[in-house]
This record gives C-alpha cells, sequence and structure tokens, in this order.
C-alpha cells in the first residue's frame, strides 16, 4: 500500500496549520522506541494522541547519543538493552498506522544505525512504515548530499534544528533544505536542560520566522504544562521529549521493567501538556 | 627521494575535511559555528609565523625536541634480522607523543580567546598533557575519564590533580574512552562561549584530524633527517601503534609518498579478533561508520551501535580511528595488523629486558609487530618503531597479568 508516499509530507504542515486555526501551538511529544520494552513504548505511542499529541517523535535508540542528556542516553541504553533494533522501530510505525493514518510521525536519532541499515533501504522502510519526517541530530547541512536530500526525494521532510550558535550566515544556509517543521533548540545545551530566558527564545523564533515559511517549533527544556504555556506563547509548537522518558523512568519497577503505571505517567503528563498549550495565547 | 606520485596521499583533507570518503563534519548544529571558528582560527595561525616559532621555541624548551632515534642494539641482534631504531617520543615532558598537540592546541586556544579547557582521557597520557598545559598557561582544565580508567590508570589520575585538573569519571556505558569523548562533547555543547576542546588523537570532526596530524607530523619530521644522518636514506619500515592514531599518523605522513617505506599500523587486537566484541580493531575487525563527527572504521554491531571493544592498553580501547587511517587502508598504503594483549605484553618484557626500557602498552604493540617483522629482514634494512609513549603508568596492569599468568 503506497497512499503514505503521497499524503506522507503534507501530514505535517495540516497538523500545524489545523493548531494555528485553533490558535495555539502543536504539541509535539517525543517518545524512545522500544522503550522499557516494545510492547509498552507501542501502548504508549499509540495512546498519544488520545492524551493530546498533535505530533509524535519517536527517538530511534543510539549507544551514543552525544546531544542528549542522561534521561535519554539511559531510555535508549533500556530499549537497547531488551535487543531492540531499527527494524523494530519501523515495526512500531507501521502497527500505529493502522490505526492512526493522521498523526504525523517523525523519526529522531542519529545517522550510524541508519548508514548501518543502508540509507536507501531505510528511506524506503520509512515511507512505507507510514513516517513522515526525520531529525537527524549529527547530519548537518554542510552533509546534506549524503542523506538530506535522498530523504527529500523519498518524500520525506527533513526537518532541521537550529541552535542559539546558529548565526547569520548560517541560518539561511540551515533552512535552505528544511522542511516539515524548524526545530528551534532553546539553548546551547544537551536535552533536558533548563531555560533561562523565555523573551530570548521568542526573539530567536522571530528570527527565523523572518526567514522561512515553515513552522517554528521550540524544544529543549520544556517540562511541565505551564512551560508549555510560556513558551507556546512565543512558537507554532512546543516539543517536549525529557519530561515524558522522566516521568517514564519514575514508573518503572526496581528492575527498570514497565509497570500498571507506566503507560498512564506518560500519557498523564501528556495531557497536562495538551492543556498548557492551549492556554499559550490566553 | 620524493616519488612524483600524480596522486599524493598528502593532499588530504578536501576543504570538507574529507580523507576519500571519510572525515567529514557529523555533529549537531549547536557545535558546527564552533567548529568553523576553530578552523578559520587555525589557518590564520598558520599563516602567522610567530605561531609556527612559539611552536618550535616550546617544543625545543619544553618538550625537549627532537627525541632521539635510538638504535636497539640488543633487540636487533636478539631478533636476528632488521636493524631497528626507537623513535623516542617517551623521553618529551610528559612521558608521551600527547604533549605536540596540546601545546600546537593551547597556542590555539589562547589566539582565539577561550579561557577554559577540556579534554577527554582514555589512559591518561593525553589527560596528564592537558593538564599540563593548562597548568603552563594558567587555564582552568577539565578532564573527561571513563570510571573504568580512572580506576586502572590511578597513577595518571594523580599526575592530573597534582596539576590542578578537575577530574569527571563517566560512568555511562562501559566508562571507556568513547563514554569520556561523549560526555566531552556535551560540556562543549553547553559551555560554546568560553571552553575549547582540546582533543586528544588525530579523530572527530574536521578540522580536528587535520590540525593534530599537523602538530604530530613533527615526529615524522625530524625522523626523515635523523636517519638520513643515521644511516643515509630512508628507513625500510615504519611501525606505529594505532587507538586513535595519532603518534602514527605524525609518524606516517612525512613518508606517504615514499612508496619505497612500508608502513604498519598495530592496533589493539585484544583477545583476538575473532572473540566478539574482545578487542578494539577497527580497522581489521570493524566497518565504516559516522562517529563522534567522522566517517571511518568503527567497531559496530548488525544495527550499527557502536561496541566498547577491549584492550589491555586503555589508550588504544576506542571503537574509531582517525580517518586519514581509514583512508590509507582502503588506499592500500598502510598495512594494518592486529596485536593480542599477549603479543604486547610479551614485547613490552622482552623491551624492559633487552633494553632497558618500559614502553608503554600501547606502543608495545607497534614493538610485537617489529619482532614479527624483523627476522624476515635482511640485516643491512632498517625498521623504525614510534616508541610513543613510556610505561611506568602500566607497571601495574602488568603485574596484575604476570601474577594471574605464572
Amino acid at each position: 500500500m503506497n497512499s503514505h508516499e503521497k499524503s506522507a509530507p503534507s501530514r505535517i504542515a495540516r497538523h500545524f496549520e489545523a493548531c494555528a486555526n485553533e490558535d495555539r501551538p502543536a504539541l509535539v511529544t517525543f517518545i524512545t522506541a522500544g522503550d522499557p520494552d516494545l510492547a509498552t513504548s507501542q501502548a504508549i505511542m499509540d495512546g498519544l494522541p488520545g492524551a493530546g499529541a498533535d505530533l509524535i517523535e519517536l527517538g530511534m535508540p543510539f549507544s551514543d547519543p552525544m546531544a542528549d542528556g542522561v534521561a535519554i542516553q539511559l531510555a535508549g541504553q533500556r530499549a537497547l538493552a531488551t535487543g531492540h533494533t531499527m527494524k523494530a522501530t519501523l515495526q512500531m510505525v507501521r502497527r500505529f498506522r493502522e490505526k492512526d493514518t493522521d498523526t504525523p510521525v517523525i523519526l529522531m536519532g542519529y545517522y550510524n544505525p541508519i548508514l548501518s541499515y543502508g540509507n536507501d533501504a531505510f528511506l524506503a522502510d520509512a515511507v512505507a512504515a507510514g513516517v513522515d519526517g526525520l531529525i537527524i541530530v549529527d547530519l548537518p547541512f554542510e552533509e546534506d548530499a549524503e542523506f538530506c536530500l535522498p530523504a527529500l526525494k523519498a518524500g520525506l521532510s527533513f526537518i532541521r534544528l537550529t541552535t542559539p550558535t546558529t548565526d547569520d550566515v548560517r541560518l539561511p544556509l540551515v533552512l535552505k533544505n528544511a522542511s516539515g517543521f524548524v526545530y528551534y533548540v532553546s539553548m546551547t545545551g544537551i536535552t533536558g536542560a533548563a531555560i533561562s530566558d523565555y523573551d530570548v527564545v521568542g526573539q530567536a523564533v522571530k528570527r527565523i520566522k523572518a526567514e522561512t515559511d515553515l513552522p517554528v517549533a521550540v524544544g529543549f527544556g520544556i517540562k511541565t504544562g505551564d512551560d508549555a504555556t510560556r513558551i507556546g506563547k512565543h512558537a507554532d509548537g512546543v516539543v517536549v521529549g525529557t519530561a515524558l522518558v522522566n516521568a517514564l523512568a519514575q514508573s518503572l519497577d526496581a528492575e527498570g521493567r514497565a509497570t500498571d503505571a507506566t503507560a498512564p505517567a506518560v500519557h498523564d503528563l501528556v495531557r497536562s501538556l495538551a492543556q498548557g498549550v492551549r492556554r499559550a495565547r490566553d | 627521494m620524493t616519488s612524483p606520485l600524480a596522486n599524493s596521499l598528502r593532499t588530504g583533507p578536501t576543504p570538507e575535511g574529507r580523507f576519500g570518503q571519510f572525515g567529514g563534519r557529523f555533529v549537531a548544529e549547536t557545535l558546527m559555528p564552533l567548529i568553523g571558528e576553530l578552523e578559520k582560527a587555525y589557518r590564520e595561525a598558520r599563516n602567522d609565523p610567530s605561531y609556527g616559532e612559539e611552536l618550535e621555541a616550546l617544543g625545543k624548551h619544553y618538550t625537549g625536541r627532537p627525541s632521539p632515534l635510538y638504535f636497539a642494539e640488543r633487540m636487533s641482534a636478539h631478533l636476528g634480522g632488521a636493524k631497528i631504531y626507537f623513535k623516542r617520543e617517551e623521553l618529551n615532558h610528559t612521558g608521551s607523543h600527547k604533549l605536540n598537540n596540546c601545546i600546537g592546541q593551547i597556542l590555539l586556544a589562547r589566539r582565539m580567546g577561550k579561557t577554559r579547557i577540556i579534554a577527554e582521557t582514555g589512559a591518561g597520557q593525553h589527560g596528564v598533557a592537558t593538564a599540563t598545559v593548562c597548568a603552563r598557561f594558567g587555564l582552568p582544565c577539565v578532564i573527561y575519564m571513563g570510571a573504568t580508567d580512572v580506576e586502572r590508570q590511578a597513577p595518571n589520575v594523580f599526575r592530573m590533580k597534582l596539576l590542578g585538573a578537575e577530574i569527571v569519571p563517566v560512568t555511562a556505558g562501559a566508562g571507556t574512552l568513547k563514554d569520556a569523548m561523549n560526555e566531552a562533547l556535551r560540556d562543549w555543547v553547553s559551555n560554546v562561549d568560553d571552553t575549547y576542546y582540546l582533543i586528544g588523537t588525530a579523530a572527530g570532526p574536521h578540522p580536528y584530524p587535520e590540525m593534530v596530524r599537523d602538530f604530530q607530523s613533527v615526529i615524522g619530521r625530524e625522523l626523515r633527517e635523523q636517519f638520513l644522518q643515521a644511516e643515509g636514506g630512508l628507513p625500510d619500515t615504519l611501525v606505529a601503534c594505532i587507538g586513535g592514531g595519532s603518534n602514527a599518523i605524525g609518524l606516517f605522513h612525512e613518508f606517504l609518498d615514499d612508496p619505497e617505506v612500508a608502513i604498519y599500523g598495530a592496533e589493539a587486537g585484544g583477545y583476538g579478533i575473532d572473540t566478539d566484541n574482545g578487542h578494539a580493531a577497527s580497522m581489521t575487525g570493524g566497518r565504516p561508520g559516522v562517529l563522534h563527527g567522522n566517517r571511518t572504521y568503527l567497531l559496530q554491531d548488525d544495527d550499527g551501535q557502536i561496541l566498547e571493544g577491549h584492550s589491555i592498553s586503555a589508550g588504544l580501547d576506542y571503537p574509531g580511528v582517525g580517518p586519514e587511517h581509514s583512508f590509507l587502508k582502503d588506499s592500500g598504503r598502510v598495512t594494518y595488523v592486529p596485536i593480542t594483549d599477549r603479543e604486547a605484553l610479551d614485547a613490552f618484557q622482552l623491551c624492559a629486558r633487552l633494553e632497558g626500557i618500559l614502553p608503554a602498552l600501547e606502543s608495545a604493540h607497534g614493538l610485537a609487530q617489529v619482532i614479527k617483522l624483523a627476522p624476515d629482514m635482511d640485516k643491512e634494512q632498517s625498521i623504525v618503531l614510534c616508541l610513543s609513549g613510556r610505561g611506568d603508568k602500566d607497571v601495574e596492569t602488568v603485574g596484575k597479568y604476570l601474577e594471574g599468568a605464572s
């Protein structure tokens, strides 16, 4: 079935547009695939839209997540310890798509596991599974020929990270092959750190929006519904990852296994974040 | 004699940081502007004669360069073949080749106005060299070191502390060099304004592999001159150990376009390259991938997850290798071979008894390859080993092994 191939790129745009029409930012939620085990992770993913997530970022576990903090590193380690593979990550998307053909799914991770899978095979399998976009942390625009351009050609969005260190010279180059949305990293730091100044973030978002028509989502440092409200004032979307991963981690038993509380812990926080984004423009 | 090769092997990297298909700049956007700034600062420094003069003066009076070229007479007689020479980088201040690179980079950091230095270390040799130059120039220094390595390299940890460095033990993963490098990268991402990341080997994102190679190439340049005086002509064979490969590329680079010079790199074969995750031989036992900012040969599983690897030598216990080595492997110019823990330990002991020199376990891997090559070579031929570090730091590890083996 190839219906995803045509509809996939537009799903992201459609969702940002729908949120804009509701005069609120989109809620983008991140979970790590296979954390803490495949079945629980699938249940968490399947329940995200119902809890209020507008877009889903699914982390592809990697042994050496250099740009992530310890929470997301541990999530990846939990998944890998169960024998989680790239094929299993794509399988999760396929299963999700059996029930949900509407919510955009973006795979986020590092390049080596893709390279190892085979770039062309990965793109084909991701499209077939119903993936909408990719965020590959360690592929700056300098390496676009390598994977970004083939991904665009395959019909996937290639979402770019911009950071406070992205200067006026780099910004247009970063945005050149960007698609789907722009992910503004609110700080120079790793995932899980704290935002110090919301106004600075707002100015940064304005600067990016002056250069692109794409929606701008802000991530790094958003932990609560109130954070989502504050950041959402300035952005087309808010991305929450570490806080959800922490909620999951706190629900595990002493051996790090899922409990009955695991999926609800994540979904409850998503619900509270969803309320937060709905207060953003009040 | 330098041969007029149309395709010189010494022209890399490209402006994009590529050595053939290897190298590049595979880092998060946060770091890209910093890497660009670093490259620009390095180009400017190289074009500034005062930078070169400062490097040379410190090399001479602080490091103790040139390092001697020593004829290992009893080792040569014992092996009964080629004449064996040691390029004695272990006699440098701090006891290894690492200081060559640290001096070059700390001068650069100062030119860039950076006020805080971070580094990763495995065996502690690079950490000690970094802590040393930070003390010398009065800059605060944070060293990331795997918790496992902190334990097995206690003397170097104490040295770094005496030099005023802060040691951060890294517990993620297996607590070895790759985990320390991840953590140093995270620090850098979080402290972009004031911090300089002083990478210890010829790996990482462009321009590090080129820059570190340039600083270490003093080894090969000195050798060419010294060997000409000692023997006339060129050595027949060069050997160096490879972890990230900075001493090796420093030795090799000068001779890459001299095809009559055979070149060998000794990787950490650990328990043997047929043992799953039991070695750190990324080229002879791994495949190309992308990690820590560059494309290079890596130890990885079928799903592209990075393996920890194993070596008795903490300095070789890294799942990657500098991208220029990957290029030289594929081009066939350099022959890379695995040396097991046991072979390295045997070479360590032989060197101690025959020459009165304790080599670092890293360098002992190179020596083990010399021991394999020399007997089959002609008595008129010569092998030069880069004796990259001294073995004082390893006596405890070797002692434990010998107790266990007796």
